[in-house]
């Protein structure tokens, strides 16, 4: 009973968090809504069994990607804007409510059978559950591992190229690229 | 008593769809980019359901390399805008439209 009441509390501050994220006008009000959605989905995996993915969750997306969101907001000096919604959201609306249906849906009416694996609750609590991720992470999945410290790398080389410096920024009335200088615009774009 | 699997794949849903909608209906980029987020989240949480009620540990690794996607992501999408911002001084996605011809 205690744990269906925290799911629920879990749960529908995720909901409630991202809806908030989704449908705030100030950027700066939707990145603290989804650090409410973020801190409550590490609750959610501290009830499913997985204390080092709510570490994990808690760590990187709390700490590292939403203070490099905010960090960008920060840069692009975020006002209220007045048509932050596009012009069709009642399709988007309805698209993300059939998509909504169709995948709850199939959920249940999907009987799906526990495979019943090695890894229990009591071994894992035996074992501690940052020490069978260890084990798994450096013997059965090393090569994807390797795989990712590459993607990794590979993404930082970019992010510097991409937004260093090295590329001109073109000077027009109010700092705006007007259609005459497109070709300009897009020379730029091509070699920075 | 515990909480059935349906629960957890049912709130993966919804996160899912919010993202979704967010994706659809936003048009600020940095917006688009973190109902993104929102959508690799509810990935997440499907898996790490999964994981637990078949017992195995295999549904926690892949959050983990869902985890380094959603790094990588977060920092390219970020540069991009940046760079695009240079350019254009906009970030409405209905005004970048320059491979429109």
């Amino acid at each position: 009973m205690t744990a269906q009441l925290l799911f629920f509390y879990f749960g529908g501050m995720t909901v409630a968090g991202a809806i908030v994220a989704v449908s705030a006008p100030n950027l700066v009000y939707s990145a603290l809504a989804l650090l409410l959605t973020f801190i409550h989905i590490a609750g959610i995996y501290i009830l499913l069994n997985a204390e080092f993915i709510a570490a994990v969750q808690i760590i990187v997306y709390a700490g590292a990607i939403l203070v490099l969101y905010l960090f960008v907001l920060m840069l692009f000096n975020p006002k209220q804007e007045r048509h932050y919604i596009h012009k069709q959201y009642k399709a988007g609306i309805f698209l993300a409510l059939v998509v909504m249906f169709l995948m709850v849906f199939a959920g249940y009416k999907t009987e799906i059978l526990s495979l019943g694996g090695p890894v229990t609750v009591e071994s894992v609590r035996a074992m501690g559950h940052t020490r069978v991720i260890g084990n798994a992470l450096y013997t059965d999945y090393i090569f994807p591992f390797e795989i990712a410290s590459l993607i990794l790398l590979v993404a930082m080389f970019g992010a510097i190229l991409l937004a260093g410096r090295g590329q001109r920024r073109i000077k027009g009335p109010a700092g705006r690229v007007d259609l005459s200088k497109r070709d300009e615009a897009t020379k730029v774009l091509v070699r920075p | 008593m515990t909480i059935p699997l349906d629960w957890y794949l049912t709130l993966g849903f919804f996160l899912f769809s919010i993202g979704v909608g967010g994706v659809l209906v936003r048009r600020n980029i940095i917006m688009v980019l973190l109902s993104i987020e929102l959508i690799l989240n509810s990935a997440n949480i499907t898996f790490v359901a999964y994981s637990n009620y078949h017992q195995s540990i295999s549904g926690q690794m892949m959050v983990f390399f869902i985890l380094t996607m959603a790094a990588a992501e977060v920092a390219l999408g970020l540069a991009l805008v940046i760079a695009l911002y240079r350019v254009r001084s906009t970030l409405n996605v209905d005004e970048i439209n320059m491979l429109k011809w």
